[in-house]
């Protein structure tokens, strides 16, 4: 069996006096898909938040490549091969295309090129020097907002609501990515509102609710357990 | 009316030559707005104690203005970052106006412990050699001084621009300037990146007051005169906006110099005027974003 690269146990976090994580555990090991399910406001974006440190407090243990981050800075967790793309995409409108895609800095060897993104996202490659990176479409930002990551050597992507408010043809295409970069080996994990895009790509899924893990299940169980995931999900 | 040549040469001249603190000063005030969100009324204080400190590298150092060129910085940013470290990092999670409250008193702790010391009259600072005289335009005569002032200002102000806009260093500033957590994300050291760019904004307001020191006198008041019609040239140029405010900084002596010609009465009040109007026609400054 592969190894761990992700262990929360017991994570609990807090914006300001509002405590959002409520003893998060779960574990995800390398090369694997892994999906954090769940209604809007059980916590699946807050649990990716504080995997980086980027919530207010948090407590419990967050593991990467086998080193306790509790109490680490935020870029210093990026370090240890954590690629985040965030629900808003967090396009920055004062950088070119190009400026973004480079932006984060190189984390560890064996990132992609700049040429293996491009193929990978053509899109990119046609409005690379477009001066203002918002001006892209929703779905170019949500391209861009994937490929800088995968420059940057990171292994371990976190993507927060990456299909949200895409059209078809798109969410289609990002699942294309999702299948390839599983193949070149990066361990992913999604958090999907879209469980029918979610379902195909993942080897196991957790379903979230209030703040802490409620149920788990592989791929492979998913069949018996779609009465419950409709309960959850309210789908 | 006639117009004299040489009398609106002079005035135009000195409207570049205060342009050129306006530019240097608010470029300053806009770095620092852009990364910290803090207004740093300190900045006047700065500028007063980076010709301070050249007075005393000349007479106490026996090292001439020159070195004040290289050191004052140096000594002034080292000063910024220490005040980011000690007490304005413990001020971004709270409202603006807490930055403003804390930057203006240590400008006023600072004037006063200066005016304290060498009273308000202004010590001399003389004009190194090799930049004294001036030549000989036909239409005017331009101080050597005033005419380096005015070129290494534009350099210093161009060159910053083009390392926030046009390179790599630059790009991790614009972005973290948008969305300083996301950076964080990324892996850069944004806390760092910070109090670099203090020290690097007031070492900016210290090198404007060694060039300021051999022109004006060496006083504890220099630089609040001058940072209310800098932070009238910030507000009229937009908040933040590296351009707009070396764009505006010139202009705006420019603009001061021609009404020194045309209308004196109205020369220390102009700036003030245009600003009054670009508040209300576009009150986010005329290159602002928001």
């Amino acid at each position: 069996m592969a190894e761990e690269v992700l262990r929360v146990s017991d994570l609990n976090a807090w914006y300001g006096e509002s405590h959002v994580l409520h003893g998060m555990s779960f574990t995800v090991r390398e090369g694997e898909v892994v999906t954090l399910l769940g209604r809007n406001g059980a916590g699946r974006t807050s649990t990716l938040k504080a995997i980086l440190g980027l919530v207010g407090r948090r407590a419990g243990s967050i593991v990467v490549n086998g080193v306790e981050t509790i109490r680490l800075p935020t870029y210093r967790i990026a370090h240890l091969g954590v690629g985040y793309c965030p629900e808003e995409r967090g396009i920055f409108s004062s950088l070119s295309v190009e400026e973004n895609l480079t932006l984060p800095p190189e984390i560890a060897k064996g990132g992609m090129s700049v040429d293996e993104i491009y193929g990978m996202f053509p899109n990119l490659r046609e409005r690379r020097a477009t001066a203002q990176g918002t001006k892209l479409s929703g779905g170019e930002q949500q391209m861009l907002a994937m490929a800088r990551i995968l420059r940057t050597g990171a292994r371990i992507l976190l993507l927060d609501e990456i299909t949200e408010g895409l059209a078809p043809v798109i969410v289609q295409a990002l699942g294309r990515v999702i299948v390839k970069l599983k193949e070149r080996g990066f361990t992913i994990v999604l958090v999907e509102q879209n469980f029918r895009f979610a379902a195909p790509l993942a080897d196991r899924h957790y379903v979230v609710e209030h703040g802490r893990v409620a149920e788990s299940f592989t791929a492979a169980e998913l069949p018996a357990r779609t009465g419950m995931l409709h309960e959850y999900l309210g789908v | 009316m006639s117009i004299s040549v040489p009398a609106l040469m002079g005035q135009l001249l000195i409207g570049l030559i205060n342009g050129s603190f306006y530019a240097l000063l608010s470029l300053g005030l806009a770095v620092i707005f852009g990364l910290l969100n803090i207004i740093n009324f300190t900045h006047g204080a700065q500028y007063m104690l980076g010709a301070f400190v050249a007075w005393f590298l000349l007479n106490k150092a026996g090292l001439g203005y020159w070195w004040a060129l290289l050191l004052v910085p140096i000594v002034l940013a080292a000063f910024g970052v220490l005040i980011e470290r000690l007490m304005l990092k413990h001020l971004y999670k709270l409202d603006h106006l807490y930055g403003l409250l804390l930057t203006f008193g240590l400008a006023l702790v600072l004037e006063g412990i200066f005016t304290h010391q060498f009273g308000s009259a202004g010590l001399p600072y003389n004009m190194p050699e090799k930049l004294t005289g001036g030549y000989n335009l036909g239409f005017m005569f331009l101080p050597t001084y005033r005419a380096w002032v005015i070129v290494a200002s534009l350099v210093i102000c161009l060159g910053t621009w083009f390392v926030i806009e046009r390179t790599k260093l630059g790009s991790y500033l614009r972005a973290a300037t948008e969305n300083p957590s996301l950076v964080q994300a990324f892996g850069v050291n944004v806390p760092r990146m910070i109090t670099l760019t203090y020290g690097f904004g007031v070492a900016l307001a210290g090198l404007a007051g060694v060039f300021a020191a051999p022109i004006y006198q060496v006083s504890p008041q220099m630089g609040s005169s001058l940072i209310i019609v800098v932070f009238a040239v910030v507000v009229i140029g937009g908040m933040g906006s590296i351009m707009g405010s070396i764009l505006t900084g010139f202009g705006l002596g420019i603009i001061e110099g021609l009404t020194k010609y045309f209308y004196p009465e109205a020369s220390s009040t102009v700036i003030f005027v245009i600003m009054a109007i670009v508040l209300m026609v576009r009150p986010q400054g005329l290159f602002g974003q928001r």
